[in-house]
């Protein structure tokens, strides 16, 4: 076989797998959108859910996946940036780096289910917190970290080391480089990775079964004071997002429209994670073209 | 008359490698030094060790004396902060930081503390005329400085270390990464600026180091082979390896 024929055969098998994926992917997102799509209104959207009768909502835990992730990113940001700039910037090639670095990757390699279960023993049990938002969102930071932290790193090593020198021969400390150029050059890069990781953390369930809880109590929207039971703010409260509602509805939903409620959810979850990506891409993009071209 | 900056005896080891040979070199106050010498001679290494910058590099010992103003800018006592305003330094690469054009300049100056609207726009303003690139910029200064061209990027560098009133400018190979019309207008504004201030600046480039320089070094092997007044070095080299190297015959 010359080698003009195995380059074709070689093109052609490229293009069969890549087009694979693509029509994998199209035709997930297309079944579920489609079939979702028609439960989605305005009411389902903001009214809470029911148990027994049809007609329930997701606004409820809606609410909670966003004010989830907020907490999530509240906490496990500041911590991966440190953890970022520490591994780019600092570290030097040691023993002790390569078991910071080695400790990240077994981290982002646990099933989150696992992590669950730990967050439940740590946070749930031993400290007290019950199933909560904040018992979720700290599982959740353990969840989030190593993907985080790795994509802040390669942020700032994506910066040019002109960049530093120029820093450098300013005057300027180490640290003022980082904090004063290296950073806000490498915040593009860092939002977008902050944007993609939030998709996830939407999206994650087996993390929160047994941590943030399955059950989501009555909110009332006019209450923002966060230490009372039924206001929306308070971390303490149990709260099951959107993802562990269709977890919960295809398990053991009794309600008469389960079926078209955990379309819904799902298609309000998935154009929510589409849109993450989306927003990332943008985000990313015009922070970029600001930061270049005025 | 004590020398503005002077090396004794500089001697620069990368692990076991001597990549300086014990570099004896002045520099008065005032005028263009050019370091020239084949890749490898190490001209660029000794540049950067006169503000520092080599102290970055793993591995890297340094022995010798090198004096700014009789004092030693090794000595433990040396603030790197005031040194490094003292020896500005300028890059191969332009190398703005990705803010504006307006803020790359008052960068050193605001970071030292400085508030003053006013004095600011000043000094923003006096660098960037001394600097020649404040006609093509004056009417966007709050715009990146990513959006300028490369020469225009050198020149805005340039301005950033003047706005922090050097003594000395080092200058590592500053037009070697521009097409030659930029290249000419950074020859052009350092001539301007060797009045005022003590410039030295690496360059491969014969060429440019005859047009502007007064004073030249021959750097070859870690080695200073001969250092000279700029004319008798290009006209009447007294070494033959001097001689072989600005008339082509290697490097």
């Amino acid at each position: 076989m010359n080698s003009k024929i195995s380059n074709r055969i070689a093109i052609a098998t490229l293009y069969v797998i890549a087009s694979t994926i693509v029509v994998i992917l199209a035709a997930l997102l297309g079944y579920i959108i489609i079939s979702g799509l028609p439960a989605i209104s305005w009411h389902f959207l903001t009214s809470p859910a029911r148990a027994f009768t049809s007609g329930g909502g997701i606004g409820i835990q809606l609410f909670n996946s966003f004010y989830l992730l907020i907490l999530t990113m509240i906490i496990s940001f500041p911590i991966a940036l440190g953890a970022g700039i520490y591994l780019n910037e600092y570290a030097k090639q040691n023993w002790v780096t390569s078991l910071v670095r080695t400790s990240i990757e077994i981290l982002s390699s646990l099933p989150s289910v696992v992590v669950g279960l730990f967050g439940f023993l740590i946070f749930v049990v031993q400290f007290g917190f019950g199933f909560s938002i904040l018992s979720g969102a700290f599982a959740l930071t353990f969840f989030n970290l190593p993907l985080l932290t790795r994509s802040i790193e390669e942020a700032l090593a994506a910066v040019p080391d002109e960049q530093r020198e120029g820093g450098l021969a300013l005057g300027l400390s180490k640290w003022e480089t980082v904090l004063h150029i290296i950073v806000p050059a490498a915040l593009p890069t860092i939002l977008t990775g902050v944007i993609l990781s939030a998709g996830r953390i939407f999206g994650e369930a087996a993390a929160l079964i047994f941590t943030a809880g399955q059950s989501a109590p009555a909110l009332n929207f006019t209450d923002w004071n966060p230490f009372n039971i039924s206001s929306p703010l308070n971390p303490m409260r149990p709260a099951e997002t959107l993802a562990v509602h269709i977890w919960k509805i295809n398990s053991e939903g009794i309600m008469p429209d389960a079926k078209a409620i955990s379309s819904g959810s799902s298609a309000v979850l998935v154009i929510s994670v589409l849109g993450f990506n989306l927003l990332a891409r943008f985000v990313g993009h015009r922070l970029f073209k600001r930061l270049t071209a005025g | 008359m004590t020398k503005l900056l002077e090396t004794r005896d500089l001697h620069v080891y990368y692990g076991q490698n001597e990549a300086l040979k014990g570099i004896n070199l002045s520099f008065d106050e005032g005028g263009i030094t050019a370091l020239i010498g084949p890749s490898g001679s190490s001209k660029s290494t000794y540049l950067r060790t006169l503000n520092r910058m080599n102290d970055l590099i793993p591995n890297v010992t340094i022995t010798g004396e090198i004096k700014f103003r009789d004092q030693d800018i090794y000595a433990s006592q040396t603030d790197l902060v005031t040194l490094r305003k003292e020896i500005g330094m300028v890059f191969q690469q332009p190398n703005p930081f990705p803010f504006s054009i307006y803020d790359n300049v008052a960068f050193g100056l605001k970071l030292a503390g400085e508030k003053d609207r006013e004095h600011l726009d000043q000094v923003v303003e006096t660098s960037l005329k001394q600097a020649a690139v404040w006609d093509e910029v004056k009417d966007h200064l709050h715009e990146s400085a990513l959006s300028l061209s490369g020469g225009q990027q050198q020149r805005v560098c340039i301005a950033r270390v003047l706005a922090v009133s050097p003594q000395i400018i080092l200058l590592d190979e500053p037009t070697s990464a521009l097409d030659p019309i930029s290249s000419s207008q950074i020859e052009s504004t350092l001539l301007k600026l060797r009045t005022d201030y003590t410039i030295i600046t690496v360059t491969h480039n014969l060429q440019q180091a005859s047009r502007i320089s007064d004073r030249t070094v021959f750097f070859m092997n870690g080695e200073v082979i001969e250092a000279d007044d700029t004319r008798k070095i290009f006209m009447n080299p007294a070494h033959k390896e001097t001689e072989d190297y600005i008339s082509g015959r290697f490097g």
